[in-house]
């Protein structure tokens, strides 16, 4: 048996059923019921995949997370970006972000038009832009978690290293714990655990967790994308509320390390700061946001080009906020799988397969409807 | 976007910069953001950047993950897939 079959293995899984349908019954009989939240948009992609929530048992509820960062993007980012490319600016972003709703239309929609807009999976992208076009303004749309961060910031450094004079960011960096303590903090969830982002925590380090599980109580495990390594970790989680004792449990030790990734950390505190700044579906958070220093405005799209980031108008009547906060499933939104699929998606959680109402519109229903 | 891809390094190059390969194809990556890279070592690499490394039996699993997912989104959109940033050369483009 090697690794691969490890994490597929289906006498493995049929092992979880049992392990989780026992711990499960016991945690009923003290009583109890959890809650766990699946942070990251790729445990989301895999656990509606591989049907994960067929495991459970019926005192378990994973929900899932704000676990992407394009899916957190306020509307009103997207509005600016394309305000930036009728100007004439060349816009670099990630794939993802071009179908994405802004208040009143896309990046996609706005480059048909004739905006110059690159996707790119590299921010290297925007740098390489910049040297080749010393004519034009460029702006790369830095959104990002903690794992995004580190690779813009590198390309940053070397920008500003080589001197170069017309590459700006246009920054909506988000950090993963912030919105983590805010959502414990709302009354209306009882979240009992956490399943920890794996590439996020790989910058972070596993410790970043600590607080949560040391103060607040809550369960958490750091867990990789394959399905046994999700049931892994929900068994993990489970066993931590039976025990009745938090901690934070490293089952990804295979990359994550328990401080993080030092020189990336380094990074981020040399160019960046901390800032509220709002979620969208969420709102404000303080303290959930980095922006660049000031000694480094001149890198900065927003104060370079006299524009401020306004809030965007969401579609009233998508529910990605409440999708986002675990709340609902997307299938209790009304326009799910009806006026808002894959190829027309009205939220961001329905563009890219991560996104929830996207990994349950694929996987679960079968990729038909509700 | 948030997908991480492990590759093999197989060669260093100037300002920081390896090269990966993955499935015979290679591309150069940023390696400021990883302690001392070896040649050979499997590398997570995110947005163009090794973020961090990793065991040998932990890489081959994650790209088991890719390429299934991969071989998904071909058959339900019946386009490809990259995984990783294909070399740009922003001159030939446009
Ligand atoms: S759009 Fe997809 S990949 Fe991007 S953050 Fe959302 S879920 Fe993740
Ligand atoms: S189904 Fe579409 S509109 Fe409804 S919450 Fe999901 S993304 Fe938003």
């Amino acid at each position: 048996m090697n690794y691969i079959d490890g994490f597929r293995n289906q006498d493995a899984a049929a092992r979880y059923r049992v392990t989780l349908a026992q711990l499960g019954q016991e945690w009923a009989d003290q009583g109890g019921r959890a809650c766990f939240m699946e942070v990251c948009g790729s445990h989301t992609m895999a656990i509606a995949r591989f049907a994960i929530r067929d495991f459970l048992p019926p005192s378990v509820t994973l929900v899932s997370g704000p676990g992407c960062p394009v899916c957190v993007t306020d509307p009103g980012y997207i509005d600016a970006a394309i305000e930036l490319a009728m100007q004439g600016k060349i816009i670099v972003t990630f794939g993802d972000m071009m179908r994405v709703p802004g208040s009143r239309s896309t990046l996609a929609k706005s480059r048909a038009a004739g905006g110059w807009i690159e996707s790119c999976y590299s921010p290297v992208t925007a740098l390489e832009l910049a040297r080749a076009h010393p004519d034009r303004e460029i702006v790369f749309l830095a959104i990002g978690f903690e794992t995004t961060m580190a690779p813009v910031l590198a390309m940053l450094d070397t920008a500003r290293r080589a001197a170069i004079p017309n590459l700006t960011l246009l920054t909506a960096f988000k950090l993963v714990p912030p919105v983590l303590a805010a959502l414990i903090a709302d009354p209306e969830l009882k979240i009992d655990g956490f399943l920890c982002p794996a590439h996020v925590s790989a910058v972070i380090g596993a410790h970043a967790y600590r607080p949560f599980a040391d103060t607040h109580g809550v369960a958490c495990v750091v867990a990789g994308f394959e399905p046994l390594d999700i049931l892994h970790g929900v068994e993990g989680l489970l066993r931590q509320k039976i025990a009745g004792h938090a901690t934070v449990d490293n089952q990804y030790s295979r990359v994550v390390r328990p401080e993080g990734n030092r020189i990336a950390q380094r990074l981020v505190d040399h160019y960046l700061m901390p800032a509220d700044v709002s979620w969208r579906g969420l709102g404000v958070i303080p303290a959930s946001g980095l922006v660049l220093r000031p000694e480094f405005a001149r890198f900065d799209a927003e104060s370079r080009h006299g524009l401020t980031v306004q809030p965007g108008r969401l579609n009233p009547h998508c529910l990605c906020g409440e999708v986002l906060k675990g709340k609902i499933r997307p299938v209790h939104c009304s326009l799910f799988g009806v006026a808002c699929h894959p190829e027309h998606p009205l939220g961001p959680c329905m563009v890219s397969s991560e996104g929830s109402c996207g990994a349950e519109y694929r996987f679960a229903s079968g990729g038909v409807t509700r | 976007m948030c997908l991480a891809v492990p590759m093999q390094l197989v060669a260093m190059g100037a300002d920081e910069t390896g090269t990966v390969e993955l499935d015979g194809i290679q591309h150069t990556i940023g390696l400021m953001l990883i302690e001392e890279p070896k040649i050979g070592e499997y590398l997570l690499i995110h947005a163009g950047y090794a973020i961090e490394r990793l065991d040998c039996a932990e890489a081959e699993a994650r790209l088991a993950l890719f390429r299934t997912l991969a071989a998904i989104h071909r058959q339900e959109t019946g386009q490809e897939v990259l995984l990783v940033a294909a070399p740009l050369r922003p001159e030939t483009r446009r």
